[in-house]
């Protein structure tokens, strides 16, 4: 795993209470990670802290797996 | 109308998370006061609280973890979290988890706060502020509301009966048995796991209730003497935290299904002041009006009651007005009665005063021991009644009042009584 999908991963297991080995890439946040529309709003803002970038709600909306989170990621981190 | 019982009690206090801890500390004359550690109190004038003593959950320490797993922790305020352990603890001492769908609608929740969230409100507004609105937490409204106790616990229980609250200051928890034992005496629900909770120990909420020169600014360096309902150098309350829960349920029902009953509710009064939103009405006439509705409604008169527990907060004008209208409620009863406030041990747990001292009363009945007014080294005024100063005293207990009044001159008293 990436390097940033390594802290998407930490990222998910810390607000979603998770065990780390669910945090697969085909995760869906909210169909296998127990997450309501709130937690994935939340999880949103986290990383945006974490990568200092800004996720716009277009965007966010197209966030719904931990694979998806990390390739969008990759392409905006910016720390 | 319906007979209505208490056959559950869960308690998270200044003096230990649970029941028995807080119990046996109170009996015993401990206070729950201490200076101020997790927050700069440095400028505050009051710097001394009665904080739920936090730890691993042994020897009556509370552990969050116990009762709300650590990500919905994150969510919300500590009055939630105190009113999911007072609610555990009483749902499992009635040994009530309804499953059929006919029972889960039978019992409904009525937690009530005085406040809610009021840190997650001061530290989000600093976000806003600074960070703007899009950092704010899509989890702040939700973990603020004070009904949300009310509906977090229903969620982890599954009760689909009424889902009420209360806010009537610091007579909430009084109010929320009260009104909750009457949707059960109306038939709206079997069972009601009602009471109130409170977390507003920061530092706005120091500041805005010192600001209101209502705590006690005297006893920063011995806070353990801060608390001193009816003594001379009472300068004002401690504020506490906290959460009291009660189970409530119909009696036939509790009968049938064989469940211990502690004591019936029944008397319930409510009274307003229409005369200052924080000082008492100076003749307690308001007070006064709340008990008498009490007693009207149980069927008794002053002469049947045995122990009053006391709003008593230790303000300078508060504890005489009570008094008067105790003494006036009483007349020549008065030398028979022994009327404690356990503030001076808990402090003032605002919302949730009126339950964990409702909880108070209905344990004095059950052990016919009264809880002491610690620091009551010299009274005031003169009374006929006994205030219990310092320890606790064993006596019959048959009957027990509880009384209730908060800011906006609201002001509720309920009656409880030994089921033979």
């Amino acid at each position: 795993m990436s390097e940033i999908g390594e802290r998407v991963k930490k990222i998910v297991v810390e607000h979603l209470g998770v065990e780390p080995e669910k945090v697969v890439d085909s995760a869906s946040f909210i169909d296998d990670l127990g997450a309501d529309s709130l937690d994935t709003v939340e999880l949103v803002m986290a990383f945006e802290e974490e990568f200092g970038c800004e996720i716009p709600d277009d965007a966010a909306e197209t966030i719904l797996t931990v694979g998806d989170a990390t390739k969008f990621l990759e392409k905006n981190a910016k720390s | 109308m319906r007979r209505v019982v208490v056959t559950g009690l869960g308690m998270v206090t200044p003096l230990g998370c649970g029941v028995d801890a807080t119990w046996t500390r109170i009996l015993a004359g401990q206070s729950g006061a201490k200076k101020i550690d997790t927050f700069d109190v440095s400028d505050l004038p009051s710097q001394v609280a009665c904080p739920v003593p936090r730890g691993d959950g042994s020897d009556g320490t509370f552990n969050a973890d116990q009762w709300m797993e650590p990500k919905d922790q994150r969510k919300v305020d500590d009055f939630i979290i105190f009113a999911m352990g007072a609610a555990k603890q009483a749902l499992d001492d009635a040994n009530w988890h309804p499953q059929t769908e006919e029972d889960k609608c039978a019992t409904g929740t009525l937690i009530g706060s005085g406040i809610g969230g009021l840190s997650g409100i001061a530290d989000t507004a600093i976000v806003l502020k600074e960070r703007g609105p899009r950092k704010v937490s899509p989890f702040f409204i939700p973990g603020r509301l004070i009904n949300l106790a009310s509906g977090y616990v229903s969620i982890e229980h599954g009760l689909k009966g009424p889902n009420h609250s209360v806010v009537t200051a610091c007579s909430t928890g009084a109010h929320a048995i009260g009104d909750g034992a009457r949707l059960i005496a109306l038939g709206d629900a079997d069972v009601m796991v009602a009471g109130g909770t409170e977390s507003p120990i920061c530092r706005i909420g120091m500041a805005g209730f010192c600001a209101a020169r209502a705590l006690s600014t005297g006893f920063n360096e011995t806070p353990q003497k801060a608390s001193r309902p009816y003594d001379k150098d009472r300068d004002g309350f401690v504020m506490g935290e906290g959460a009291g829960i009660v189970v409530l349920e119909e009696y036939e029902h509790a009968k049938k299904r064989g469940a211990k009953i502690y004591a019936e509710v029944i008397g319930y009064g409510l009274s307003g002041d229409a005369y200052h939103i924080t000082s008492p009405s100076p003749d307690g006439d308001g007070g006064f009006r709340s008990m008498s509705a009490a007693l009207k409604r149980a069927g008794l008169t002053a002469a049947d009651l045995d122990y009053i527990n006391a709003h008593g907060t230790s303000t300078q004008v508060g504890d005489e007005i009570e008094l008067g209208a105790v003494e006036r409620l009483l007349g020549n009863a008065a030398s028979k009665v022994s009327m404690s406030s356990t503030k001076s041990a808990t402090g003032h747990l605002l919302g949730a005063a009126g339950a964990i001292e409702a909880i108070f009363a209905i344990l004095a009945i059950r052990d016919n021991v009264v809880p002491p007014t610690i620091n009551l080294d010299n009274p005031s005024v003169q009374t006929a009644i006994d205030l219990v100063p310092h320890t606790s005293r064993k006596r019959d207990v048959n009957v027990a009042l509880s009384n209730s009044f908060g800011f906006g001159g609201t002001n509720a008293s309920v009656i409880v009584r030994r089921v033979t």
